[in-house]
């Protein structure tokens, strides 16, 4: 089942791992994945390298851990309700010393001289100025997931570390569980299938209708590698797609999925019976949709976000839902989450929520963490990065 | 001599619950005097000679022997959706009258459906909603996974209209496709979609992650799935019904859940619908089940009820009935 991306996240870790020094083979094995990776061309093009001195040069002579012993990574714990999932523990441990924030509290004076890395699951640990300045050999941050909006980039550089993130990994199911909220959405799924087990159901009314998803029209605000996977998805559904992006994409990846550039948010926003944003979020993206917006969709329309939730202007968003000002919104993502219990969003019932399950598959979580597990030794080997993330100058 | 009048067509009701729906009627009533049950029922003696046509929506109104005798010149009956399991064909047919359902119109709904639930159900969307709007959450714990459907297997039982649209879709999600069906599909058909046929369902039954029945109801696909089948599936698959109840021996599916020889299911039609309130099929949390949904839209609906318009006028002035469904 997902042979072809374990497949070639094994080709990664073999090459890293057997081979020395091929940092060649090691682009030409990434510079496809770099065309097709729309948004890790986007990190490169839009954010530069802050450099730092101090931190660049860990000599020959520091020693982080004895001749063939393992690199040290922190996690947060392992297993519990946040911690790192047994079998991905497993995973690590494979080419890692574990080290859980438990265990480095307990033993700070040894354990924060090992910590080269951290490996970031669910966006715990928390990064903040005094975990950094507590580890002194700490080189690398891996995040497991793309979204890197809960890492202070530019304080995390200032220390001399890299970030890295899983773009790959997370591409196909994050693209599914937006044509599967697109589709809930639409088809009233979740409302229908509470009338279907309803204690009160005695019959099915026949005019409980939802709305056509094949032939609508889609707008992809963000089109990035998630953004084209949902277009590819929704292509076959015979949807008419509109998308909005920083750049264009090239013509034969427009026609591929028949894709039409709107350079105006607006123009896609009145167009569209289907929104869905796929943006990352950035200063420049927070809060992209507010009343403004939502104004300017058609009130037969549906809004799904797959992207973060401070993306949209929430509370602008509850009462466009509330005045029929857009039709139903499905977020896999709000602010924070989960909402306060007693949040409007929680008792619309034109609004289906899901608890952040973008990349929440079996298969997902270990691709990311060997995604994430690459990344990392990469940057301890002194190897090209796959997926390294820069602050914004 | 008496200007043309329209045809009288009857219909169960008109909105409500389970009427033909408000929005329809300018439509209808321009080309057909339509008589509810009730006014027939008031006036029995005058209407049931003018009556030369029942526009059968959702099921309504029933039809049985007592109908047929009492309409000495009904001509057709046109029926709503592509189902047809409800309908006494022979019996009809012997009174001389012709039958159309509407199987087209309903096709890419259906197959959006099909996609809809496998969706919904491989990554757990209803639970997961469920979780994220509950009033005793307080955090979404790591460990709560579903399945990957990018990549996975998909056999579809039934590779008609509605199993091809489900393919086409599915393929998108760079599914591999296996199917099943009573006659193997062209090979530039099969290419189209990437499927692979199986001559033999165990084949197919034991090669899916996600089983998609899209078949029609008769007494050969009468629970086509039972124990036997469901043993045959992987531990971690699915099964998802966008056809019909029947199709699928419940009990042999209740039991087959709970103890975890399939993952879940997740079922537009059950048997009947809806199920009784007490039935197990309700209370399991790895089954999604909506309320026979499938073409339930509001232009789908439109263009059913324009097709049914054009087959009973078809039928009444002695042309080829179009959609028509013979015994």
């Amino acid at each position: 089942m997902f042979r072809r991306k374990g497949s070639h996240m094994l080709r990664i870790l073999t090459s890293l791992l057997g081979r020395s020094n091929l940092p060649y083979k090691f682009n030409r094995q990434f510079g496809s994945h770099r065309r097709r990776c729309h948004r890790s061309l986007i990190y490169n093009q839009r954010y530069r390298i802050h450099a730092c001195a101090e931190r660049q040069a860990i000599t020959a002579g520091t020693k982080v851990m004895a001749e063939g012993e393992l690199p040290a990574v922190l996690i947060l714990d392992i297993g519990g309700t946040h911690g790192v999932l047994e079998d991905l523990a497993a995973l690590l441990k494979k080419h890692f010393q574990l080290i859980t924030m438990k265990e480095f509290l307990a033993n700070k004076e040894e354990m924060s001289k090992k910590i080269q890395s951290v490996f970031v699951f669910e966006r715990r640990p928390t990064i903040d100025r005094e975990l950094l300045e507590s580890l002194p050999n700490l080189k690398v941050i891996g995040n497991s997931g793309v979204g890197v909006d809960h890492l202070d980039l530019k304080m995390i550089s200032s220390f001399g570390v890299k970030v890295t993130n899983t773009p790959h990994a997370v591409a196909d199911p994050t693209a599914d569980i937006g044509m599967a909220l697109m589709l809930a959405s639409a088809r009233r799924l979740v409302e229908g299938c509470q009338i279907a087990v309803s204690p009160d159901t005695k019959s099915f009314a026949v005019d409980w209708l939802g709305v056509e998803v094949s032939g609508a029209t889609l707008g992809i605000i963000g089109m990035g590698s998630i953004g084209y996977k949902v277009a590819q998805r929704a292509r076959a559904f015979n949807m008419r797609i509109l998308y909005h992006n920083r750049n264009r994409r090239r013509k034969e990846e427009e026609e591929a999925v028949g894709a039409h550039y709107c350079a105006k948010m607006k123009d896609l926003l009145q167009q569209s019976d289907f929104v869905m944003l796929v943006v990352n979020l950035t200063p420049e993206t927070h809060k992209l949709i507010g009343k403004k917006e939502l104004e300017l969709m058609k009130p037969t329309a549906t809004l799904i976000n797959i992207s973060r939730g401070a993306v949209i202007d929430q509370d602008a968003l509850v009462e466009a839902l509330q005045n029929k000002v857009i039709r139903a919104a499905a977020l896999d993502v709000t602010y924070p989450e989960p909402l306060p219990r007693d949040h409007p969003l929680l008792n619309l019932n034109n609004v289906i929520i899901t608890p952040h399950i973008g990349t929440a598959t079996v298969q997902a979580i270990h691709t990311m963490a060997e995604e994430a597990v690459a990344n990392i030794l990469a940057v301890l080997n002194g190897q090209p990065i796959p997926s390294q993330v820069f602050p914004k100058l | 001599m008496e200007g043309q009048e329209l045809p009288y067509v009857l219909i169960d009701s008109i909105g409500e619950r389970y009427g033909v729906y408000v929005d329809h009627l300018g439509f209808l009533k321009k080309r057909f005097h339509l008589i509810t049950m009730k006014e027939y029922l008031e006036n029995k003696t005058f209407l049931s000679k003018k009556i030369r046509a029942i526009y059968m929506w959702y099921h309504r109104p029933a039809i049985n022997e007592e109908l047929l005798q009492s309409l000495p010149n009904l001509k057709v009956v046109a029926s709503s959706g592509v189902g047809i399991d409800h309908l006494d064909l022979k019996l009809i047919s012997s009174y001389g009258v012709k039958v159309s359902n509407t199987p087209f119109a309903v096709s890419t709904d259906t197959a959006d459906m099909g996609m809809a639930l496998l969706l919904a159900s491989a990554r757990r969307l209803v639970e997961g909603h469920e979780m994220a709007v509950s009033p005793d959450t307080e955090y979404f714990p790591a460990d709560w996974l579903g399945v990957e459907v990018s990549g996975a297997t998909l056999g579809i039982l039934g590779m008609g209209t509605i199993g091809y649209k489900v393919a086409e879709r599915a393929k998108a999600f760079e599914m591999k496709i296996l199917y099943h069906n009573r006659n193997q599909r062209k090979k530039e058909e099969e290419s189209a979609v990437g499927a692979v046929y199986c001559k033999k369902i165990d084949d197919l039954l034991q090669q899916s992650d996600f089983v998609l029945l899209a078949v029609t109801l008769t007494p050969q696909t009468h629970k086509l799935i039972g124990k036997r089948e469901l043993e045959l599936m992987k531990p971690t698959a699915t099964l998802i019904n966008i056809s019909r109840g029947l199709v699928v021996d419940q009990d042999a599916l209740v039991e087959a859940l709970q103890n975890k020889v399939i993952k879940a299911a997740a079922l537009d039609v059950t048997y009947p619908e809806p199920l009784p309130r007490d039935h197990p099929l309700l209370k399991l949390k790895n089954v999604i089940i909506t309320p026979h949904v499938g073409s339930a839209t509001k232009k789908t609906r439109w263009v059913m009820m324009e097709e049914m318009a054009e087959s009973i006028e078809a039928g009444l002035a002695g042309l080829p009935v179009p959609r028509e469904v013979l015994p």
